[in-house]
């Protein structure tokens, strides 16, 4: 039954006004929640501001290329963080060399060769499962592991299969990720021009997978040059005025591996004995080294965002 | 899987590489120190001054004095700091492992009472109130629970954590017994923890090694100490602390060194002679009390003869003399 008009311009009338205010409403809400967003956002990145402003006012005065070419001492206006900086660089080429092929590969097999079963879904569990295991966990292992059990001592090569350890699950879960991304259609294309699952995978899956994969290891590793508990699990040490053995040396085979046995320092130890000391002089040395921590780390961070953009622009489906 | 099977080749070869060159390295000269962070600053000094003028590599561990004993009772280290004596469990292992280790004292540290610099009414303490406020089930929360004449304030009690030299040797010189002590406390490893605490509450109360008090003047204050109710309160300082009558808090504070390590390998007897011939200076700039001259003579004669063994017998000892010590070790 047809309403006279005058009645169901009336009734669009109300109904526009009703419309009306649930945009209203709902623009009030988009507002709302936006706020809450940002305040959270906020939250976090004021509070690393704060905190990194902070540490670069208090360690102003050791911004110097000094600070990074002196040994520890026992005057903080001498000390610096060459043995601790060089150790850190060392472990994280261990690390590398470890973490990267080993995680990349095992990645690779459960997301590409693994049968679909109970036992492939264990070990995807256990994988996901070893990303959220204490740090301090994996120093205990390569305590007994490496350190008693292969013999390797406190060296330099035992903590950087430890961080390597420690970061292996990051790389496993996100070279899957990467490959996962990868549109079905190219695996298909390439199958249907005859191609077989060994050159599907090193031709296509793990090249479109590069900036992915990237991107977790250099997080992985942002990750490792921080860490402290395991370090000091396998017993680094905290004064050592001395540089382990030059990597390249000038007789054949030009390359050294000496110093994987060397003992070491890292840059956040070198903050925590400066920070426990009584003497305030060392805590400005202390802060100084903490902004330069913060600063590698979103350097390496920024880094990967950069390659990722760089490898994404050059694949072309 | 080219450059895959390459990387993994590589890194095989890296590892066989570390362990053919590992038997290298070991004929290489290092001197290595691990233990108390107490004795750290010392040694880091030594450790800085001797490489400077002979060019031995000397590395200097902090993993504190417990720790700092396994490695050198399992051989790994040359020198232990520690500042507490070696512990009977401690003696066993070294002596399960074959490993006889030198006890030299090389310097004092004073274990300071201190409050917060605004605190006017506490002029001195007596070890029997320190013991009344800091024994296991004391419920002294209030200054007035002290001194009637005190004012109605709170104390927020601040002490090392208990896993620390500092806190087994309060315990012992104050309540009798090593470890045992009220629990209610807020305990931290880190001193500098402790002085923010102190600095922040009017009514605190804390105890740490003197150089933390010293850095931090302007907002503590050290509190005299009476051995005995009514006897004479003593301040800590170099002074009163080398007379020894800053008692009983102030303790001495060791190494020990590998035995075998002193007897053959010269680089460990020179930078042993080297930390007793120049303590009484780097001591002092690093913030603690050197022993009396004679004592150093007297420590030096003894890691001379190469006597091995604690003059302790296993237990810790408060207000002990440095020469009585060596002269128990025949």
């Amino acid at each position: 039954m047809a309403l006279p008009i005058s009645q169901t311009k009336a009734s669009v009338l109300e109904n526009l006004d009703a419309v009306r205010a649930m945009i209203r409403r709902h623009k009030r809400n988009d507002i709302v929640f936006a706020t809450i967003g940002l305040l959270a956002l906020m939250l976090g990145l004021l509070t690393l501001l704060t905190l990194f402003v902070n540490l670069v006012m208090d360690g102003y005065p050791r911004f110097n290329l000094q600070f990074l070419s002196d040994f520890p001492s026992r005057r903080a206006g001498s000390a610096g963080l060459l043995s601790a900086w060089v150790g850190s660089a060392l472990i994280m080429i261990v690390t590398f060399l470890t973490a990267v092929p080993v995680g990349v590969a095992a990645g690779l097999y459960l997301e590409e060769y693994a049968p679909k079963n109970w036992f492939s879904d264990l070990i995807e569990i256990n994988v996901s499962n070893l990303a959220g295991v204490p740090s301090i966990i994996y120093g205990l292992l390569a305590l007994g592991l490496f350190v008693y059990g292969l013999d390797l001592g406190q060296s330099i090569l035992t903590a950087g299969l430890t961080l390597g350890l420690l970061i292996l699950p990051i790389v496993i879960v996100s070279t899957r990720e990467a490959i996962r991304s990868i549109p079905v259609a190219i695996r298909e294309a390439a199958y249907a021009v005859g191609a077989t699952k060994w050159q599907v995978v090193s031709d296509h899956v793990v090249k479109y997978s590069q900036g992915g994969i990237l991107t977790g290891v250099i997080i992985g590793m942002s990750r490792a040059i921080g860490e402290t508990a395991p370090i000091i699990t396998i017993g680094a040490l905290t004064f050592i005025a001395f540089l382990p053995p030059s990597p390249i040396s000038d007789v054949a085979p030009y390359l050294n591996f000496e110093w994987l046995s060397s003992s070491f320092t890292v840059l956040p130890i070198q903050m925590f004995n400066w920070l426990s000391r009584p003497d305030h002089a060392f805590h400005i040395n202390a802060a100084a080294t903490g902004a330069i921590i913060i600063v590698v780390t979103l350097l390496m961070n920024g880094t990967a965002i950069y390659l990722r953009y760089k490898i994404r622009k050059n694949i072309k489906w | 899987m080219n450059t895959m099977l390459t990387k993994s080749l590589r890194i095989a070869a890296l590892v066989a590489a570390t362990f053919s060159t590992s038997h290298v390295l070991a004929a290489e000269k290092i001197i290595k120190i691990d233990g108390s962070s107490t004795v750290y600053p010392i040694s880091e000094a030594m450790a800085e001054e001797f490489q400077k003028a002979t060019k031995t590599k000397v590395t200097v561990g902090e993993s504190g004095t417990g720790s700092g004993f396994k490695k050198f009772c399992r051989g790994e280290t040359d020198i232990s700091d520690a500042s507490r004596p070696i512990a009977q469990k401690e003696i066993d292992a070294c002596k399960e492992a074959g490993i006889q280790f030198i006890e030299l004292p090389i310097a004092f540290d004073a274990l300071t009472v201190v409050v917060n610099s605004k605190n006017d009414w506490v002029k001195s303490l007596s070890v029997d109130e320190l013991k009344n406020i800091w024994k296991p089930g004391s419920n002294v929360k209030n200054w007035k629970q002290v001194n009637a004449a005190y004012p109605d304030k709170a104390m927020p009690l601040f002490a090392p954590g208990t896993a620390s030299g500092t806190f087994d040797y309060f315990t012992e010189a104050v309540n009798g017994k090593s470890k045992s002590s009220r629990t209610d406390f807020t305990p931290s490893e880190d001193d500098n923890v402790l002085v923010q605490g102190v600095a922040g509450n009017v009514g605190a109360l804390s105890y740490f090694g003197m150089a933390y008090y010293e850095e931090n003047k302007d907002k503590l204050r050290a509190i005299p100490i009476s051995a005995k109710a009514g006897g004479p309160a003593v301040l800590p300082s170099a002074a009163t602390v080398e007379n020894g009558t800053y008692q009983p808090l102030s303790r001495p504070i060791f190494i020990y060194v590998n035995a075998t390590a002193a007897a053959f390998k010269p680089e460990v007897k020179a930078f042993v002679n080297f930390y007793l011939e120049h303590a009484p200076k780097l001591v002092a700039e690093v913030k603690y009390v050197p022993l009396p001259a004679d004592d150093y003579a007297a420590v030096k004669a003894h890691f001379k003869a190469l006597k091995p063994g604690s003059g302790f017998g296993g237990k810790n000892e408060v207000g002990i003399k440095v020469k009585d010590l060596i002269n128990r070790i025949k």
